[in-house]
Parts: C-alpha cells; structure tokens; sequence
C-alpha cells in the first residue's frame, strides 16, 4: 500500500484556466519528499490537494490506500498534519495554546497533562519552549514558523505536509528545520512533503524531489542528484548555471538569466 | 553541519520519545503552571458573577418602595424557596423589579457570549451579534408594527414577534449567500452590511411616512430599555439565551481551531465553513431573542468581549463565559446608574453602557501593554 498516490490530477480555479494538469506520482515509502518549481506553478495547490483541502476537478488523492476525500476530518488530522505559513492573527493566543490547537483530533475539552507534555516536547523539539507563555503575535515571522511546525507535530501524524516551512528562517534556522525534518523521517518513518523554493537545502536533505513546471505539469521526479541539473533548470526556471558537487548532493550556482 | 548532527540527533529523539521519557516531576509542574493560567481567567469569571450578585441586590433596593440590600435577597430566596407570601414587598421585589434585574443578567450574557463568537467566526475585531444585520431586521419589525400596525401577532406580542422574526431574515440571506458563494468570513460580513442597508432604507420609509407620536415609540424602542418585562419574557429569553450559551460552550474548543485559518482549520479536524454557519445561527437566535424583547442594546456584544480577551486572552472555552458574565455586570451596573442618576427620571440602559463601557476600554487599550488584537 502506498502511502500517498496521486492520479492523473486536475484542478482549475476556473474551467479553462487549469492550475495542475494530470498530476501523478506515488510515495511508497517513509521519505523526505521536496516539492519544488518557479512561482505560481501549483505546488502549494498540489500539497492542498493532497490534505483534501480543495477537492481537484478530475482525478484522485489516495492517502494510506483509501480517497482523501473518504476520511473523516478528525481520522484525517490524525495521519496527515498541514503547516502552512502563519502570520499574525486576530484572535492572540499564547504560544502553548496555538501549539495546544494540533491536539484537537487527539483530545476532549479539557486539556490534560498528556497534552501538555507533547506540546512542550514538540516546542523544545523546535528551540522554541521558553517562548510558551508569550503571545502568538508578539513572535517574529521565523518563530511563527517555528511554532506551525510544532503544531503539525503535535498532531502525531504519519505524514507531514508543510508548505514553504524555511521561507522566513535565517540560514541557521533554515538548516536546522530541514536537517530535523530528515531526521524525523529516518527515526520515526513519518512521511515529510514540503514545498519549498530553495533548490539547494531540498538538494541536500530531501529523498526525492518533484520539480513542477508550468502549466501545473510534473517535469520529473527522483533523487536529488538525477534531477537538479542545468538542463531542469534551464528548461524550468529559465536560468543558466553551474551544478558543482556537495558532498554527493547537487549544489546549484546561478550564473545568468535566459530570456 | 557535523557540529550540528548530535544536537539535531537529539531534538528529534526528544520528539521521537515523547511517550517513553516523560519526566514526572516536570510534567506534574507544568501542569500546576497550566491550571494557575487557567485559574487566572476563572478568578475573573468568578468576579463577575459576584459583581452581577452584588449590583443585582443593589438594583433589587433601587425604587420608590423602600427595602434593605440585605432584605432584597431574603425576599427573593423566600420566594424561589417557598413561593412567597401576600406582602407588599415580596409583590415588589418578585413581580416588579425582579423580571428587570433578570432581563438584564440574560440580556448581557447573551449579548456578550453573542459577540465573542461573532469576533470569533468572523476573525473581525468589529464585529458584534448585530454586525448580520440583526439589529436592521429587528428595527424594522418593529418600526413595521408600530409604525403601520402590521405584525405576525396580536396586541402586546406585536413588537416583540416582528422584531425576533424580521432580525432573523438577514441572517438567513447570509447563510443562503455563504452556500452560493463562499464562507469565509468577508463574504458573510459583505452580505450582512448588503442586507442592513436595505433593512435601513425600509424602516426610514415607514418613519416617513409616519406621525410625531410613532416616531417616538419607534426612536424609545429602538434605545433599548430592559424595564417593562414580565417573567414570562424573562423565561423565554432565558431559555434562548442558555440553551445558545451552553452550545457556544461545547463548540468553543472549535471555535479555537478556527482561529488558525479555514484551511489549517480543516487540517486539524474542523469544518469551518460548517461551523461558521452552526455558530452564527446560535448567535442569530440567542441576540434577535433578547433583541426582540428589549430593543437594541449596542455596545456590551461589541466591547465586553474585548475587555474581556484583555484580561483572560482569546481562549474561547473561557472567553465566551467570561464576556456572557462580564456583560450581564455591566449592563446591570449601567441600568443601576441610568435609574438613580436623575432619578425618578431614567435614563435608558442602552445609553450608560456606552457612557461607562466606552471610557473604560479607552483606558484598556492605552494601559495594554500586550499585544491584543
């Protein structure tokens, strides 16, 4: 049983303009899954897909072997956790009780001390437990994206879907979030999708990379290093480089703009 | 990054363990640390409710009849306890002046918790149980009855069942909006500002075509006023208004959910369109029940939930209580004040709220040193 297959999958926000156009691709296996590909192509639209966010115009989501659009909310929330990119929200919560929110499908009303204990191993998991008591709002945008992925955590799920987890953390944060994530993939064999624009972390920790080019189509899909070439990069984002070896993962060099 | 690898090893082994090494002692502090937060927004609850007690058995001494605070609640205990007797003052504190405190310890709840979840589901710090045109519908119900003398009832309900049926019709053009387009909370706010305005635009053709005399009744009603009700309006409200809050109360951890954006929302377990509809027809019925029986009183569902979050946070397991008993004090300490400032004269309570609640959340928003909002 794959772990998440995706067939021959369409969405379009109007009927003649299609934002994925028969997407397919399957994760047989725990891994670190980077979805990559220039502005507007589709990625997050692809990981909203896939959580049964929107429902696609045509095709199917299968997670754990069964249509995404099968499972009950709360079951779902239990398998698949969705970080999506927080910013400042009206109602100001502390940072536990965002972080305490992931525990919705787990927990009743009240909260109880098994609740408490993960939300605060998920904050120290993140470097972030000494902010507990402070007021969502009054974090930087790098901590708010700290504290989502803490929150996709405490959900427990099997599969993590995040959409642009690193695009707010400086170059230490960044490292640290996605060295984590490839480590939590080998250790506890949870499934990590994450759409990002930055080629050449996903190089260097993903299992496998999907690059997606415009209209909403899949260009290739594989090991970082069969599929971070100039050619992609070229044909994709329309820039010339250089692709130099890092330690067996492709290191990308931009040299010029193509036209 | 071999620098980096064993701490990292370690983050995660402290994620990947979470249920094997559990470190008693820690987690028995953190949560004592966590039930004194939570002990905190109760105290003030509980601070609330005595408040409401203590200016209830004041607002029970306020008359031309004269009893002692400490007779007021001896009166009222003998009465729910066994029925009361024939006296003077039992007849005064059961059958004239208690159906006012009572409408007014409803009214306030109900609007308060009303407003809390409309900020809430509409993610809009303006919004409050009239922002879906609750208050236009009401108002020309009302201006439809007294104005032209048509009403969906007879003779002393004619006001009351106009205003509870016509508040509702907005709300349900809402829902009918949201299903054709979208839930999302600027769509609802759209449709209920929509709807207002011809609501609005009703009433002021009525009142044009209308004599002094019914202008009158129709700006005294539309004041708001919580004198001139019986217990069994007081009964019908509180019904409403507890069987809606007690629902707000089991939906409130959703509520919470819904905070995090309709789509992470639905991620976590929640259908937010869903319970933004659920939510908002609760509120509808709780706010056009008491609206209905007591005209339109502003202010307490659009502040008291503010002043509230102020003090408790957003939390709307506790908020909602916390607003419905913060707007039951207010609204009885503004009737109290509104009955004795220039007495006998009275100034409606829909006045004073604002005239006490207004300066008091000036003074919160320049002493907040948090972020709030």
């Amino acid at each position: 049983m794959s772990i998440i297959e995706v067939e021959d999958l369409s969405f379009g926000y109007e009927s003649d303009r299609k934002v994925l156009d028969g997407i397919s691709f399957t994760i047989d296996d725990p891994s670190f899954v980077c979805i990559v590909g220039p502005n507007g192509v589709g990625k997050s639209t692809l990981i909203r897909c896939m959580n049964g966010l929107i429902k696609p115009t045509s095709g199917s989501v299968k997670v754990m072997g069964r249509n995404v659009e099968e499972y009950d909310l709360k079951e779902l929330a239990k398998i698949m956790s969705y970080v999506p990119v927080m910013s400042k929200d009206f109602n100001v919560l502390t940072v536990l009780d965002t972080v305490l929110i992931g525990r919705y499908a787990h927990q009743k009303w009240k909260t109880t001390s098994e609740d408490l204990d993960i939300a605060y191993k998920a904050l120290e998991a993140m470097e972030i437990d000494h902010l507990a008591m402070r007021n969502f709002n009054e974090l930087s945008a790098g901590q708010h994206q700290k504290v989502s992925l803490a929150r996709g955590l405490v959900q427990e799920p099997k599969i993590l879907v995040l959409d642009e987890p690193t695009s707010n953390l400086d170059v230490r944060h960044q490292m640290y979030v996605s060295a984590f994530l490839k480590i939590l993939v080998r250790k506890t064999e949870t499934t990590v999708v994450m759409v990002s624009h930055d080629l050449n972390l996903s190089a260097k920790f993903a299992d496998r990379i999907v690059v997606m080019e415009p209209p909403g189509k899949i260009y290739g899909m594989g090991e970082p290093k069969d599929v971070v070439t100039k050619e992609m990069l070229r044909k994709v984002y329309n820039v010339e480089s250089n692709i130099i070896d890092d330690n067996g993962s492709p290191h990308v060099v931009l040299q010029s703009v193509l036209f | 990054m071999t620098a980096e690898a064993d701490p990292l090893e370690n983050a995660v082994d402290v994620w990947a363990n979470r249920s094997k090494d559990v470190n008693r002692d820690m987690s028995e502090k953190r949560m004592d640390d966590y039930s004194k937060y939570i002990w905190r927004k109760w105290v003030f609850i509980i601070g609330c409710i005595v408040a409401t007690v203590l200016v209830s058995g004041y607002a029970l001494t306020i008359g031309d009849y004269s009893i002692g605070f400490w007779e007021s609640y001896q009166i009222l205990w003998n009465h729910i306890t066994t029925g009361g007797d024939e006296s003077i003052a039992d007849y005064v504190i059961w059958t004239l002046r208690s159906p006012r405190i009572f409408t007014g310890i409803i009214a306030g709840m109900a609007l308060g918790a009303a407003g809390a979840v409309m900020q809430s589901i509409l993610r809009n710090p303006l919004a409050d149980p009239f922002t879906t045109g609750i208050s236009s519908g009401a108002s020309f119900g009302a201006t439809l009855a007294l104005g032209m003398g048509l009403s969906l009832a007879t003779a002393s309900y004619a006001v009351v069942a106009n205003a509870f049926i016509f508040s509702l019709i907005p709300m349900a053009i809402i829902i009918i909006v949201s299903k054709l387009k979208s839930t999302n909370p600027t769509t609802m706010i759209m449709a209920g500002i929509a709807v207002m305005y011809i609501f609005n635009a009703m009433s002021t053709l009525i009142k044009l075509w209308s004599d002094e005399e019914t202008i009158s009744s129709i700006f005294a009603w539309s004041v708001g006023s919580i004198d001139s009700n019986s217990w069994a309006n007081v009964i019908i409200m509180g019904i409403v208004a507890i069987a809606g809050l007690f629902t707000l109360l089991i939906l409130s951890k959703r509520l919470n959910v819904l905070s995090t954006g309709d789509e992470s929302a639905r991620s976590i377990g929640v259908d937010a369109g869903k319970l933004r509809i659920v939510s908002l027809l609760i509120v509808s019925l709780m706010s056009a029940a008491v609206v209905s029986f007591t005209g339109l009183i502003g202010f307490v569902g659009l502040v008291c939930p503010h002043i509230a979050r102020m003090v408790i946070g957003s939390d709307n397991r506790y908020l909602i209580p916390a607003s419905a008993v913060f707007g039951a004090a207010l609204l009885l300490i503004a009737d109290s004040v509104g009955r004795i400032v220039i007495a006998p004269a009275v100034i409606q309570v829909g006045v004073i709220t604002s005239f006490i609640g207004a300066p008091l959340f000036l003074y919160l928003i320049v002493k907040q040193k948090k972020e709030v909002w």
